[in-house]
Parts: structure tokens; sequence; C-alpha cells
């Protein structure tokens, strides 16, 4: 079955854009190989492999989907930024299997069932991860001890942060000043470089002002954490944003509007777990554990799966961050993001049905003669 | 197709569950559709609906109490899915189409093959999710041991995705069937026309 192209007679204006779908594509995916090396290099080799697992059976699904289909799209890079982000979500000592798996089914069932790249309504990556997630919910929670860390020892697991909190909170009955307080009580390790640059900037810096950094916040920011494979160093994502904004490849309006409503949620109700009252939760370490900046630049801003008006966006950002928000605090699962991602994903078209800007000459209430 | 499938998403995670669900339509399906065609001469129109629920209800409470008596495991594992045959669009449907206007004979008939076609539409996605998400097929094991069973196949979204693909197939074969049947039409006028 041959899918017609439809050719769409509009009148003026006619917006030309001189980005093609693969070029946009290899783009993302340049800006997200650092924070893919610094995954290698803290978790070892093993990391590598996941990745090129995951790529490796995307490409050859999507090149076999679309042998099948009489169309050739294995070079536009989606399938390879698809593949590419299935592996930066999963734990770095993951059976290679499952990265496999998740692959073929983000192309296969999640992208080509409902007619490939532009018609897929649901983030392909993100749901593969989550149809592995609850198949091999304990290989894939299985984290490694980074490179840096005290207790680093090759091939020894240890918990997630967020994961830590999660299992130390279910019977928590004291009072704690907050996460990087509460890890800190349990015994959860630091690196070395996490120490010296927290009092570099302690000294230098903040001390002047009167202010003082808690160690942790460091290691958090760099990625030295236990965690998926890509979603580890903030400040490598970040840095690739920074060029995903240059290029205007993502906007503002799904990043702001997602982490406001999160870090909100969490400044207000976060301390509450901690049995401390409102308005005193965590919004930094919030911002910098598990997958959120991966998520929320990377994935929450995927153009097929988000809304096309400016209104639309900053719905669905406000509604992924309430989302996140609510399933790290109060979910049973430590992260959330995911999910959230994916539940706001199904919102989309009702999203962009009511906030379709109103045609020009025609009254906003239907009159218009 | 799809009606009176409500049932599919519960009861479809292994093989045995649904071939019991199937059973159990079945029974109740040529039960019901058996006696409403009995008396379909002496019901007044008005009241037509709740004869026919009655009806069904007491082939339904009839199989629920018999699987508690004797299979416990099954009657469990199962849960309120048997009860809720009674409000299954399927067998109603076949009692108020059906055998409200024909006769007892036909009327068996054609439950049996409604019965039998469901319990097919039942089974199939039940094998398949027994094989991925626990390597058995009707409690015997099928794949090795190296095999990881996918989890997520016996929850919720394994159904929509096994009833997705399923679906799409009878489509896909519907489409093949009517493609055919044109090409035959065309040839058969060619040849007339010839």
């Amino acid at each position: 079955m041959n899918r017609e192209v439809d050719l769409l007679v509009t009148t003026s204006p006619q917006i030309h854009h001189p980005d093609s779908t693969a070029k946009i594509m290899w783009t993302v995916v340049i800006c997200l190989v650092p924070a893919g090396i610094w995954g290698v290099f803290l978790f070892g080799g093993k990391a590598l492999l996941v990745i090129i697992s995951s790529i490796v059976s995307a490409l050859v699904t999507e090149f076999i989907i679309a042998k099948l289909l009489k169309r050739f799209t294995v070079l536009d890079g989606s399938a390879f930024l698809t593949g590419l982000l299935v592996g930066y979500n999963m734990p770095p000592g993951v059976p290679l299997y499952i990265p496999a798996i998740a692959s073929i089914f983000a192309i296969a069932v999640v992208k080509w069932t409902f007619g490939g790249l532009g018609a897929n309504w649901m983030n392909p990556a993100l749901a593969g991860r989550v149809f592995v997630f609850f198949s091999w919910t304990g290989s894939m929670t299985n984290w490694r001890v980074p490179r840096f860390l005290t207790t680093h020892v090759d091939g020894v697991t240890m918990a997630s942060p967020l994961g830590f909190i999660k299992a130390g909170l279910y019977d928590f009955t004291g009072t704690s000043p907050g996460p990087i307080a509460f890890l800190k009580a349990g015994g959860y390790p630091l690196s070395a470089l996490d120490q010296s640059v927290t009092n570099w900037i302690n000294t230098s810096v903040l001390n002047p002002l009167g202010a003082s950094l808690k160690g942790g916040y460091v290691d958090l920011f760099l990625g030295i954490v236990p965690g998926c494979i890509g979603e580890v160093s903030a400040l490598l994502l970040l840095l690739g944003t920074v060029y995903l904004f240059i290029k205007k490849i993502i906007t503002w309006e799904i990043p702001v509007s997602y982490l406001f409503v999160f870090g909100l949620l969490i400044w207000i109700f976060g301390g509450l777990r901690f049995n401390n009252g409102l308005f005193t939760g965590d919004v930094m370490f919030n911002f910098f554990t598990g997958g959120l900046i991966l998520g929320v630049f990377y994935m929450a801003t995927d153009m097929v799966t988000s809304p096309l008006t400016t209104k639309g966006k900053l719905i669905f950002g406000a509604g992924a961050g309430f989302m996140t928000f609510l399933i790290r605090v109060y979910g049973s699962f430590p992260e959330g993001v995911s999910l959230a991602i994916i539940f706001m994903n199904i919102f989309v078209p009702l999203i962009n049905k009511y906030t379709k800007p109103v045609r020009f000459g025609v009254s906003p209430r239907g009159g218009g003669k | 197709m799809i009606l009176g499938l409500c049932p599919a998403l519960a009861v479809t995670n292994s093989a045995v569950n649904a071939l019991t669900m199937g059973i159990a339509v079945i029974f109740v399906l040529t039960g019901s559709n058996a006696i409403v065609s009995l008396i379909r001469n002496i019901v007044p129109k008005q009241v037509r609906i709740a004869t026919y629920i009655v009806i069904i209800a007491t082939f339904v409470t009839m199989v629920d109490l018999f699987l508690k008596a004797y299979y416990l495991e099954l009657s469990k594992a199962l849960g309120p899915y048997v009860p809720l045959i009674v409000v299954n669009c399927v067998i109603l449907g076949r009692a108020e189409t059906f055998a409200s206007k024909n006769k007892i004979g036909l009327s068996f008939i054609d439950a049996l093959g409604i019965g039998a076609g469901f319990t097919i539409t039942l089974v199939v996605p039940g094998g398949i999710r027994e094989i991925l998400g626990m390597r058995t097929f009707f409690g015997i094991p099928v794949l090795g041991e190296s095999f990881k069973p996918w989890v997520v196949m016996l929850l919720p979204p394994g159904a929509f995705v096994t009833l997705g693909f399923m679906l799409g197939a009878k489509n896909l074969i519907d489409q093949k069937i009517a493609e055919r049947k044109r090409t035959a039409n065309m040839e058969s006028r060619i040849k007339l026309s010839a």
C-alpha cells in the first residue's frame, strides 16, 4: 500500500523553512553526544555497548519496515535519534537485549504502526523505555556506581539518589532538612571532586555574600551519580541545549513552563515528605536528579508529539511538570519524567484543538459575516 | 467486530482464563438465545429487553456458581468478569437482533457460531500474551529458560497492543479479500464484453 502524498494548495503567506528533517535530527544528535561520552566515561565500556545496541536495533528496524513500505527513511536521522535516546535512558548495566527490544518497540510499534515519522502521537524513545521498564523493572533499576565516587568498584551497583530517597522515606517518621541532608544521613557517598569544588565555591564566591553551598549539588550537576547513561550530566545536557536554542530547534515555551510548574510545586510541597512545612522543597536537587533535564529539553520538546501553538506548548509543559511532580513525590516510582511526558503526549491533539488560532477575518465567537 | 470485547483486556492474560471465559460465554449465549427464541412470540414488545436480561442473568448466575463450586482458582482469576457477562452487549445483541426473530434451531446455531468466534478472539490474544508474558501456553512451558518474560504483556497495555495488531491483521485480510473480489468482478466483466 503506497501512501499518497497530499499536495496542499494554499494562499499566501507561504512559509518556507530551510531546515530539513535530517538536518534538525542530526543537530540534536550532535548536541546529545557530549552527555553520552560522559556517561560512557563514568560507567565504562558496557554503557557504550548499550547505546550501540539500541541505535543499531532502531536503524535495522527502521530500514526493514521502510523497505517493506517501499520508502527510504534510514538516513533522515530520526531513527538514529530515537535509538540514541533509548540508549541514554537505559541503566549502564542493563542486559543488551533490553535496549534492543525497546528500540524495536519504539520504531515498529510506536512510530510505524501509526504511519511513520510525523504520524506517531507518542514519543517513540520514551514509549520504548516505558515498555521495557514495566517488563524488566529489576534490570531497569539496577544502577552502577560511577567513577569518582568513593565506593566505586567496577560493576558494583547502588541506589540512585531518587530511588534511595523514595525507599528511605517509605516509613520515615523523623524530620530532615531536605533531600541532600537525607542522603548524607543515610551514608550516601560523594566524590572528592564534589568536596573540593564545593569548598572552592564557598570560600571564593558564596561566603563573602554570606551564603554557603552544601556538599552534593556539584556531583548532581556534573553527573557523578548513578543513573541512566545519558541523563546524569546536567551540565553537558544544558550545553547541548544552549546550541539547540541558538539554532532555534527548540523553543522556550515547553522547557520554561515545565520547569516553572515543577519547581514551584516542589518548592511548595516538596518539603512535606521530609516532615517539614510548606515552601521548604529543594528545587535545585530535583532539577538536577533523574532524567529531568534530558526529558525537558530533548524529549518533551519533540516536534511531532508536542502542541503547535505557544499557548498549547505552555499548557503541555505545565501539565508535564505537574505530572512529574505528582509521580516523583507521591507515586510509587522514584522517577516520573518519562511517564509524565507520555501522559501529556496523549493530550496533544486535544490541546491543539482548543488552542487553534482564530483565522483572520473570522470573529472569535464564530460569527464573522 | 469488536462488539462485546470489553472483558478482553482483563481475561486474556492467559490462555486458560480466555478459554474459560469463552466457554462461559458460549453457554450463556446458546442458553439465552434458545430461550429467547422459544418465547419470542409471547413476550410483549415493551418489556422484551427486561425479559432478555432476566434470562441472560439466570444463565450467567449458573455459570458463575458452577465455576465457584468446581474451579475456585479459575473463578478467582476471572474475578468479576464472569458476572459481568450479563452486561456484555454481544449476548443482548444476538438476543435482540437474531433470536427474537428466528426459530430455535437457527438461534442455537447462531449462538454457537458467535460464541465460538468470541472464544477464538479471546484465546488468540490470551495465548500470545501468556507466551510472551509468562513463557507458557495453557500452563505448559513453551519457551526456554533463557527467554526473559515480557511482564508488560500481562498488563492492560499488552492487551491493547495485541488486540491492535489483531485488528490490523483482520483489516489487511478484509482488504485483500475486497481487492480479489474487485479483480474477479473486472475479469468476469471483461469476459462478458469479449
